[in-house]
């Protein structure tokens, strides 16, 4: 499907690791392995999804896209331009283009700046618009993410979580951007709203013309949302697919087990479905294990496992997959 | 069957600085011996508030004004602080939502556990240590002996979560009430903790609460299923008249607005709209009206009272609180 497009984002072998001080004292040197080698592209106008448990690293790749975290290395080519190594002028004219929605609405709007105050200032600092027109942009914005344009002169402690997110939507569209990452933009939303936030963030993606990376842990609403996924294991992209093809032909053990320990509101369902139940926890980021990430809690692994690393290999129309025992276990399952 | 646990017209609030916030207003239900009864709602609904209540589990600024609470047939709503204290942890286990912060970061696990033995039976430490370590294993920790020397820093969230368990069950409850214990947990550790509690249930036929926002988790593993909103059940069924036969509007609109892993991708899903109520003030009618789409003038001046549907019988009938006849109307499965 994506034959004939250029890609918007191209990430190339990203590293980030995180120097941390250990023991009582703080007096041992450790490294956190957040992203160890990640590989994937994003094509203008769909939406990526990006899964995996806590401490897989997909925040973090998140924020190394957008130079929030300088990555340690590695290339995030946005339309053709390396904006790691981008020098701090460009890198800034950059990031009106890319724009993220934080995960807790609560925490990221300025609780002293009115909703108006909020939108009207990346605009000034991108200079969108001439001043005139501001005032006139802000409530445009507002009525866009499903607002009244009268709240502008409210604060932020005056809205739910809802309508705060809906705000945060508004303030990343501010800048006029191409690509927006979502960084697990429902997880703090009550049930009843998340639906809402998922609707609105597609209406915009159709009307604005944007591309996503979509961070989330939740599978229904990933697989809901994207048009692609990517699963990530402890720093290491596992797999990656169409939507269809990942949750249709799950390829790789933990994308298999992952799926298969998801919920389903269907009592008839989960009486008779067999589950997949890991063993153990994700192993330590600061001392992962050699080989397959994976691997520990795997019940494929055999000893080449822990020797080599698996690359991602495409096993026919860019569904690609890291696993060195694939040929073998879809032998066995099928 | 007989009834662990009845609860009648339980009203609880807590006093804020300009009056009172409504957190349980008037929930009924009822816990047959050896039965799982799901709670679900979402954040402020009344439903860790409500179960809490039925143990006198509450801070200082919350008070239960009217009703009745009766485990075993035993009053518990005006029972003495002593006897309270002696059922909590006893006949009543409570697994919390965050192993994190549940447990004493200056304690080793066996201290903890052991602080629970002791307090309820009279037996020696080395006893005790014994039983924790048994426990432990039950719930599926390995080199539990060695587990107990250590500090919570040194496990893991699951693991954590696994010793939340073994406490709760140390001194063979009847009743287990589990506040949100996967919401913290990633989604294969969440699987995990739920066969193991499947499995714990069976083996030990204990009766358990299980409170969640997550409507899909349940379906799984309840016999039962409550649904609170604004501080009401509006909502209670056996499990599959829940998922195929919801009848609350609220209800409906819930189920439909989860994405699940069968329905239409990249369409637009359906939503209900408006947000949560705020809680300082008792409605005058349905909770749900203001979000309503089937609303009707009624809605708005009285509060429908949970009533089983005409038609359905038995020991557990569909209870619901709502004007409006929603049979055949709900969702279409």
């Amino acid at each position: 499907m994506h034959a004939n497009q250029k890609p918007l984002v191209v990430v190339e072998n990203l590293v980030k690791h995180f120097p941390i001080k250990i023991g009582a004292f703080g007096n041992q040197s450790a490294v956190v392995h957040a992203i160890d080698g990640v590989s994937f592209e994003i094509y203008q106008g769909e939406t990526l999804g990006l899964v995996g448990e806590s401490g897989c690293g997909k925040s973090t790749t998140g924020f190394a896209l957008l130079q929030l975290h300088k990555a340690t290395s590695g290339s995030v080519k946005f339309d053709g331009v390396d904006i790691a190594r981008l020098p701090a002028k460009e890198l800034r004219a950059m990031r009106k283009r890319v724009q993220i929605v934080f995960q807790d609405p609560y925490s990221t709007l300025n609780p002293r700046m009115t909703i108006g105050e909020a939108l009207a200032e990346p605009m000034r600092v991108h200079k969108i618009c001439p001043e005139k027109d501001i005032q006139h942009r802000v409530a445009q914005l507002i009525r866009d993410v499903g607002l009244n344009p009268n709240v502008a002169n409210r604060y932020p402690h005056e809205f739910s979580g809802g309508q705060r997110q809906r705000i945060c939507i508004a303030r990343a569209l501010a800048s006029d951007p191409e690509f927006i990452v979502c960084d697990e933009p429902i997880s703090a939303l009550d049930v009843s709203i998340q639906a809402q936030i998922i609707n609105l963030l597609m209406d915009i993606q159709e009307k604005y013309n944007l591309t996503y990376l979509f961070i989330a842990h939740d599978l229904a609403v990933v697989r809901h949302i994207s048009d692609r996924v990517a699963v990530m294991y402890l720093g290491k992209i596992m797999e990656i697919a169409s939507k269809d093809d990942l949750f249709g032909h799950p390829m790789h053990p933990y994308t298999k087990a992952l799926l298969s320990a998801v919920p389903e509101a269907d009592p008839d369902l989960e009486r008779t479905r067999k589950r997949i139940i890991l063993q153990g926890d994700v192993s330590n980021a600061i001392d992962p294990p050699s080989g397959c990430r994976f691997h520990p809690r795997c019940a494929y692994a055999t000893e080449i496992c822990s020797q080599s690393i698996p690359e991602l290999t495409d096993q026919g129309g860019g569904h690609r997959v890291a696993c060195l025992r694939l040929a073998e276990i879809e032998k066995e399952t099928a | 069957m007989t009834k662990l646990l009845e609860v009648n017209n339980l009203h609880t609030r807590f006093k804020v600085r300009n009056g009172y916030l409504h957190a349980v207003n008037g929930v009924s239900f009822s816990l047959d011996k050896g039965e799982m009864l799901g709670v679900v709602g979402e954040s402020g609904c009344g439903k860790s508030v409500s179960m809490m209540s039925l143990i006198r589990l509450l801070p200082p600024a919350a008070q239960i004004t009217e009703g009745e609470v009766r485990i075993d047939g035993e009053d518990i709503t005006h029972a003495s602080v002593s006897r309270v204290n002696s059922i909590r942890g006893s006949k009543v286990g409570m697994i919390f939502q965050d192993p994190m912060t549940s447990l004493n970061p200056f304690m080793k696990i066996g201290d903890q556990l052991v602080e629970g033995i002791v307090y309820h039976k009279k037996i020696t430490k080395a006893e005790a240590l014994k039983q924790a370590a048994k426990y432990l294993k039950m719930v599926g920790i390995s080199n539990a002996e060695h587990r107990l020397t250590e500090y919570p820093h040194q496990l893991s969230g699951g693991m954590r979560q696994r010793v939340m368990i073994a406490m709760a069950l140390l001194n063979e409850p009847s009743l287990v009430i589990a506040d949100e214990p996967t919401t913290a947990l990633d989604v294969t550790i969440q699987a995990q903790i739920v066969e193991l509690v499947k499995d714990l249930r069976e083996k030990l036929n204990m009766s358990i609460i299980w409170i969640t926002h997550d409507l899909s988790l349940l379906a799984g593993m309840v016999d039962r299923i409550m649904v609170m909103y604004g501080g009401y059940v509006v909502e209670e069924a056996v499990l599959d008249d829940i998922y195929n036969s919801p009848l609350h509007p609220y209800t409906i609109g819930l189920l439909k607005s989860i994405p699940s892993l069968k329905t239409e991708a990249g369409s637009r899903l359906p939503s209900i709209p408006g947000a949560p109520p705020n809680l300082f003030t008792v409605p005058t009618g349905c909770p749900f009206a203001p979000r309503c789409e089937h609303k009707i003038d009624r809605c708005q001046t009285e509060v429908p009272a949970l009533a089983a549907v005409p038609g359905s019988s038995g020991d557990r009938p569909h209870r619901v609180a709502c004007w409006v006849d929603m049979r055949g109307r709900g969702v279409e499965q």
